[in-house]
């Protein structure tokens, strides 16, 4: 049956492209397979010519699915299922590209697409290392196609095409509208009535997630770059990759970093995880191939250097990609179900992901396993005082810190291996930070020294004459912060206050020392300082992390007094805890707020990006500083009610304030309602529909209300209290400006209760007796409620993960002219 | 034995100790009738939002105050407390994860993960209702 308006073409070509991808990958593979196993220099040739070809075709195909996928995209063409499900016509431009990474598909793709890129930089450089190296990256390939393929195999569905058609998926059955009523089947005009796509996930229209997985995909993707050395030179028994993989090993970390951190500033700018980091199951899987990855390239440079920790650097390079697949397969496989937010939707591909694990994991530890006594060791000892001892220690730090967080993000596993029913505990976070808090005072401190010692063996003379100075100066630092710092969080004892301080000076220590060594130990040759300036980096880091996640407040304590709480929000053994965090301001009314009075002046509607923008007002209330920030919802789509909200922020070189949109209400029905007309003298008590109110005194010309008034005008206030039923009282205060035959009205209102009470008029002067008037106002005005945030310090942070990477990547330029020059002397 | 054997022994000595130390730490996922039983105890509740019984949270009076109810696969319900704002889409949930302990009449609620049928799924049924709400 044809039906009217489909483009089948895009479709069609995508998946045959897919297929060709995973045939060509798959012979990719075999040649490589062949020319690194023959011995035979013309057909190693012949076959090596093949591969390439091979790879050339699977790049092309790679290419041609990513076009075909972003044609049926930007096209709106909601007869596929990517399209309809993932985007709307509505998308900015710059977010149609998001919505390849919103679907598992997607996200393949573009781990793929980036393996081709690295694939021709490794055939280019990579001179007789290519074939083993680019046997590994193939298969890797013919996994990754096979995860979009979408092909049943004797009744086992294999991958998830991305092209498949929303109609083949079941998408119009359970709607009418759709049917035919001739004969039960699709309407051949169905697409007439799909006007639109389900959207993009709101969380996902954010600049950060236009560009953070992508450069998170290429961290991912150039793990395999060292795992493909390795696994090349266990087969071949040869052990100088070490120094063609050293610059991508550096690379590998320094884009995996950035791109690790810059998921975390996605995740502060939107308060997703209420922070940049909060141990989300996601963010771990990607932060622990990380510090194995960081550990191998440690040790590797040991070996380089002096012939040590050649089989550390083999399990490290090997056990971070196995780390990046099993992120992988906890990520996407649906497994950490409630204990992440933000993970992919199962898509009934589990098989198939562990299977990518294993296919790995098997073979490399078994080939590790079976050469481990061949690889090349030192007998001798190193001494206490070599570089390469200290270095080594740092490695192993590193790499049981990542063993631990991900032995607890697995939680979720053994609870399906086993059957266990093991929740996280009532504190993640902290369950997280008491323990990597050592881990960082350890590396910090290792960080700092272990550039002062030399390889080999160091002169004590030489390592106390140097030390020293950096010693001193962060001694100074640290204590200046600890002592004018504030730092006060003793939420969780003394003991982990104690362990902040400490790790404070670690890390400042790791900056100064390392900063200085760049003068003390290197004599200003910047070219060689790629290590010290990315220890500067990684210090700087430790140092935002500690200073931001230690004094971050909230500003946003309920302190208005409309609350029902009794007992202090934070007191301790308050069993409402912490979280009074939200403030309600209503529109037009300033409101107390530690150190500023804030105020909702306004709300627009943005048709361009569909978000409603809020102007809150920040005045100090010393007067010396105001600012406006604009933080805006924008309406859920995917069949959700409600609105995402994004936060704003005012950001200061020391510190970010963040304002969050919890909730708002609308003011959409009319105020009919009229003034009753009450007689009252004081003292008397008069009562409406929620409580009553008392008229405790009238004032002539009250100094307190003297703002509301003019100088030249004679001002009666009355002084009323309301008691609500609820048992909360809240202050009033209408009253009147005379000046001459003038009258102003001053009504005062009581939000909270939406009530307007005016004074109307003086009935008997003698008797004291007064008329006011009384209106109960269904809806009186737009308020929200929101959370504010004050992080200090955070820019460190940002600052310290930029001089990071800058540093790695002048560590690989500087790796990749030794590598040079060391082949010249060679040749 | 070679210093850096016995670093390595140490360490993961070390990395073993944190993690008996965390399973301590760890809590369990319970039924309402067994929370209630381990009252006081931080348990973690995998409940679904009684519409029937009413919601009550007023931003005006009070933005930190949820009260409702929860009801389990078993169907026993109890009343929930939490004092943070309502979570955006709480009534559209499929399931909610409810972290808290039980305190006399009511669970004292301090986390919510709300489990959304639509978040990142592409699940046929939850677009039942969008062709509909297009045309």
């Amino acid at each position: 049956m044809n039906y009217i308006g489909e483009h089948l073409f895009p479709g069609q070509l995508g998946h045959f492209f897919v297929v060709l991808s995973f045939v060509a990958s798959l012979i990719a593979t075999i040649a490589y397979a062949k020319a690194f196993r023959t011995a035979d220099l013309a057909q190693k040739e012949s076959w090596k010519r093949l591969a390439r070809t091979a790879f050339f075709t699977e790049s092309v195909s790679v290419l041609v699915v990513f076009v075909s996928l972003y044609y049926i995209i930007s096209h709106h063409y909601f007869e596929y299922k990517y399209a309809f499900t993932h985007s709307d016509k509505s998308l900015q431009v710059e977010y149609l590209l998001s919505c390849f990474w919103e679907g598992q598909e997607g996200s393949f793709m573009l781990w793929s697409f980036w393996h081709c890129v690295l694939g021709w930089i490794l055939i280019w450089r990579s001179k007789d290392w290519e074939n083993g190296v680019m046997m590994v990256l193939s298969f890797a390939q013919f996994c990754l196609a096979s995860m979009i393929l979408g092909i049943y195999f004797f009744g086992n569905k294999v991958g998830s095409s991305p092209f498949i058609l929303a109609r083949n998926e079941g998408f119009f059955d359970s709607a009418p509208i759709f049917k035919d009523v001739t004969n039960g089947g699709l309407r051949a005009d169905y697409l007439t009535l799909l006007k639109d796509g389900t959207g993009l996930n709101t969380l996902l229209q954010n600049y950060w997630m236009v560009i953070h997985p992508p450069i998170l995909f290429l961290g991912f993707a150039t793990t395999i770059v060292p795992f493909a050395f390795a696994i090349a030179g266990l087969l071949r028994q040869k052990h100088d990759w070490i120094k063609p993989a050293l610059p991508w090993a550096s690379f590998s970390a320094a884009i995996l970093g950035l791109g690790v951190m810059m998921g975390a500033a996605w995740a502060y700018e939107s308060l997703s995880f209420g922070g940049y980091w909060a141990w989300d199951p996601v963010e771990n899987a990607s932060l622990v191939p990380w510090l194995t990855l960081v550990a191998g390239l440690h040790t590797n440079v040991i070996y380089k250097q002096t012939g040590y920790s050649l089989r550390p650097t083999y399990f490290f390079y090997i056990i971070s990609f196995l780390l990046v697949l099993y992120s992988t397969f906890l990520t996407r496989s649906g497994i950490l179900g409630d204990t992440s937010v933000h993970a992919f939707t199962d898509l009934g591909m589990n098989v198939q992901l562990l299977l990518f694990v294993l296919v790995f994991l098997v073979p490399a530890f078994g080939l590790f396993a079976w050469r481990y006594k061949s690889i090349p060791t030192i007998v001798k000892e190193e001494s206490t005082y070599s570089r390469e001892f200290w270095i080594f220690i740092g490695s192993l730090v590193l790499f049981l810190s990542g063993i631990v967080i991900i032995a607890k993000t697995s939680v979720p596993v053994f609870n399906k291996l086993f059957g266990t029913n093991i929740a996280p505990p009532e504190d993640p976070e902290y369950a997280y930070n008491q323990i990597q808090i050592f881990v960082a005072i350890v590396i910090g401190l290792l960080t700092a020294i272990t550039q002062y010692l030399k390889y080999k063996d160091t002169p004590k003379a030489f390592f106390a004459k140097k030390i020293w100075i950096p010693t001193g100066i962060a001694v100074v630092i640290s204590l200046a912060i600890s002592f004018f710092g504030h730092i006060s969080y003793d939420k969780k004892g003394y003991g982990f206050l104690y362990a902040i301080h400490l790790a404070i000076f670690a890390s400042v220590y790791a900056v100064v020392a390392n900063a200085s060594y760049i003068w003390l130990g290197l004599k200003g040759k910047i070219k060689a300082a790629g290590a010290s300036v990315a220890h500067v980096g990684f210090g700087m880091v430790l140092v935002g992390i500690l200073l931001s996640s230690s004094k971050k407040t909230v500003l946003s304590w309920n302190t208005t007094g409309i609350t029902p709480l009794t007992a202090d929000p934070k007191a301790k053994g308050n069993a409402a805890g912490d979280p009074a965090e939200n403030i309600t301001l209503f529109k037009g009314q300033p409101t107390d707020m530690g150190r500023y009075m804030v105020t909702y002046t306004q709300d627009t509607m943005n048709q361009a990006d569909r978000k409603r923008y809020f102007e809150i007002d920040f005045k100090a209330k010393d007067g010396s500083e105001g600012f406006r920030v604009y933080p805006d919802v924008i309406k859920q789509n995917k069949g959700m009610e409600g609105f995402s909200a994004n936060p704003s922020a005012k950001h200061y070189w020391y510190k970010d304030i963040f304002v969050y949109i919890t909730s708002f209400q609308e003011n959409s029905r009319e105020d009919t309602s009229s003034y009753r007309s009450r007689a009252m003298k004081v003292g008397d008590t008069v009562f409406y529909s929620n409580g009553f109110m008392v008229l405790n005194s009238v004032g002539k010309n009250p100094e307190r209300m003297k703002a509301k008034y003019q100088p030249d005008e004679s001002a009666l206030f009355l002084d009323i209290t309301v008691f609500a039923k609820d048992g909360r009282r809240y202050p009033l205060t209408p009253g009147v400006a005379l000046k001459g035959m003038q009258l102003r009205e001053l009504p005062d209102t009581v939000l909270a209760q939406s009530l307007v009470v005016k004074f109307n008029r003086v009935l008997d002067d003698k008797a004291g007796k007064l008329e006011i008037g009384i209106k109960e106002s269904a809806a009186i005005t737009d308020l929200i409620t929101l959370k504010v945030y004050e992080f200090p310090m955070i820019n460190i942070l940002w600052l310290g993960v930029i001089v990071m990477v800058t540093g790695f990547i002048m560590s690989v330029l500087q790796r990749i002219r030794e590598n040079r020059r060391g082949a010249l002397r060679v040749s | 034995m070679k210093k850096s054997h016995i670093a390595i022994l140490v360490c993961i000595a070390a990395a073993i100790v944190v993690l008996i130390s965390y399973t301590g730490d760890l809590t369990t996922y319970e039924t309402i009738a067994s929370a209630k039983e381990k009252e006081g105890k931080f348990v973690n509740l995998i409940v679904k939002l009684d519409k029937q019984q009413p919601m009550q949270y007023d931003a005006v009076k009070n933005p930190n105050y949820l009260v409702f109810t929860a009801v389990d696969t078993l169907g026993n319900n109890i009343k929930v407390v939490y004092h943070n704002n309502k979570p955006t889409d709480m009534e559209k949930s499929e399931r909610l994860v409810l972290k808290g302990r039980v305190q006399g009449d009511h669970f004292e609620c301090k986390d919510i993960l709300l489990k959304c049928p639509s978040k990142y799924k592409d699940d046929p049924k939850a677009n039942k209702d969008i062709p509909a709400a297009n045309s």
